[in-house]
């Protein structure tokens, strides 16, 4: 029988105790809080399983869990395409690529509650440039801080303006890691410009996009900052997602029971979703 | 010490049940190294790992589906997760 050597692990050991650590332990007092009831001072009362029950049964999750489902959909089925769009017309070679490649990268150097001010100054109806200008200029009635529509709008584009560098970037990482050899095969054979892509671009770009979009869904799915400093979660409710309301839940009402409750169910879902996506991208590379 | 956490009897005793789950994966991976891998019912290559993490989800899911549609007791799902995971186990 083959013997491996397998004292590499140990070296995984500091990672694990940071891990434990920042994550494991917190993890766990989520899961001991969600069946507990606190009115501070740390003293606890069982609750059993309710919290769960009554999270699962509430309109108000539904509907958030709702909106954040149509949100990340609505960023992926943007940013993933014109990511992909832009990384192939960016150029390969010469003095355009650091160019392109630091002004793509500038808007994910921003943090993101700079990000949520400047789009809410910028789309403010009567003081921000573009609020001003739709409004002003072109006559279209545009208000971010009453339109639930205008609001997804605003929020949906300062995602896409803040993250497809990321899709762009790892796209392009995988294209110019295409050996020059597979074009010039694909021009002999007088392949089209979407077969280039499709049987070789897209192809070599599958491992550096699952990655890609893996982020973007575990990103967005659990976005907080940007609408929150944009909107704030309105109007009324129409820009709540997942982790506003469970902020909203835990520190606002202070109701770390349901809130912790609520926090699993979310992790659970984005487990759920993040193994489905990596699983079914990479099964025919592992069998 | 530990009193921040919080901690019960019945959900010390899920990570007591996880982390002995794990832990013997690990005597199992000594005895039989290569993770026992496969190709199972459902098209995917799994170890035996991937097959705890996979009844482990499952079971989350049956639990709150239950909870959600259903409700108190928890007798059913509870069989049900057991089938689950000896399905993963046996088949997955």
């Amino acid at each position: 029988m083959k013997t491996e050597n397998q004292k590499a692990w140990f070296f995984v050991l500091p990672v694990l105790l940071l891990v434990a650590f920042n994550a494991l332990i917190p993890m766990m007092t989520v899961v001991n809080y969600s069946v507990q009831e606190t009115f501070g001072d740390n003293v606890f009362f069982w609750q059993g399983l309710d919290w769960f029950q009554q999270i699962l049964r509430s309109e108000r999750f539904h509907a958030a869990l709702g909106r954040q489902f149509l949100f990340t959909f609505l960023i992926l089925i943007i940013e993933v395409p014109l990511g992909i769009a832009i990384a192939l017309s960016m150029p390969r070679k010469g003095l355009w690529v650091p160019v392109c490649l630091v002004l793509m990268a500038l808007p994910m150097l921003i943090p993101w509650n700079v990000v949520g001010a400047m789009w809410n100054i910028f789309t403010l109806p009567d003081i921000g440039l573009l609020g001003y200008f739709l409004n002003h200029v072109l006559g279209i009635n545009y208000d971010m801080t009453q339109d639930p529509l205008a609001a997804w709008v605003t929020i949906i584009t300062m995602d896409v303006w803040h993250w497809t560098s990321l899709v762009v970037l790892l796209s392009y990482a995988g294209l110019v890691s295409i050996p020059d050899a597979y074009y010039q095969a694909a021009k002999i054979d007088g392949a089209s410009n979407w077969s280039v892509f499709r049987f070789i671009q897209l192809p070599k770009m599958k491992t550096v996009l699952t990655i890609a979009i893996l982020l973007r869904f575990m990103d967005s799915f659990n976005i907080y900052t940007e609408p929150f400093v944009l909107t704030g979660g309105g109007p009324g409710n129409s820009t709540t997602m997942l982790s506003i309301d469970l902020v909203k839940i835990a520190l606002g009402q202070f109701d770390l029971g349901p809130a912790a409750a609520m926090s699993l169910i979310y992790f659970a879902i984005t487990l759920l979703v993040s193994w489905l996506f990596y699983t079914l991208m990479t099964k025919d590379d592992l069998n | 010490m530990l009193s921040w956490m919080a901690w019960t009897w019945p959900t010390a005793m899920v990570f007591i049940g996880i982390f002995s789950a794990i832990g013997v994966l690990i005597l199992l991976e000594i005895r039989t190294p290569g993770g026992d891998t496969r190709k199972g019912v459902l098209g995917l290559t799994t170890t035996r790992g991937d097959r705890l993490f996979i009844s482990l989800l499952g079971t989350s899911y049956i639990f709150l589906a239950w909870l959600g549609l259903v409700g108190m007791p928890l007798w059913w799902p509870l069989a049900l997760s057991l089938a689950w995971a000896a399905f993963c186990f046996w088949k997955v």
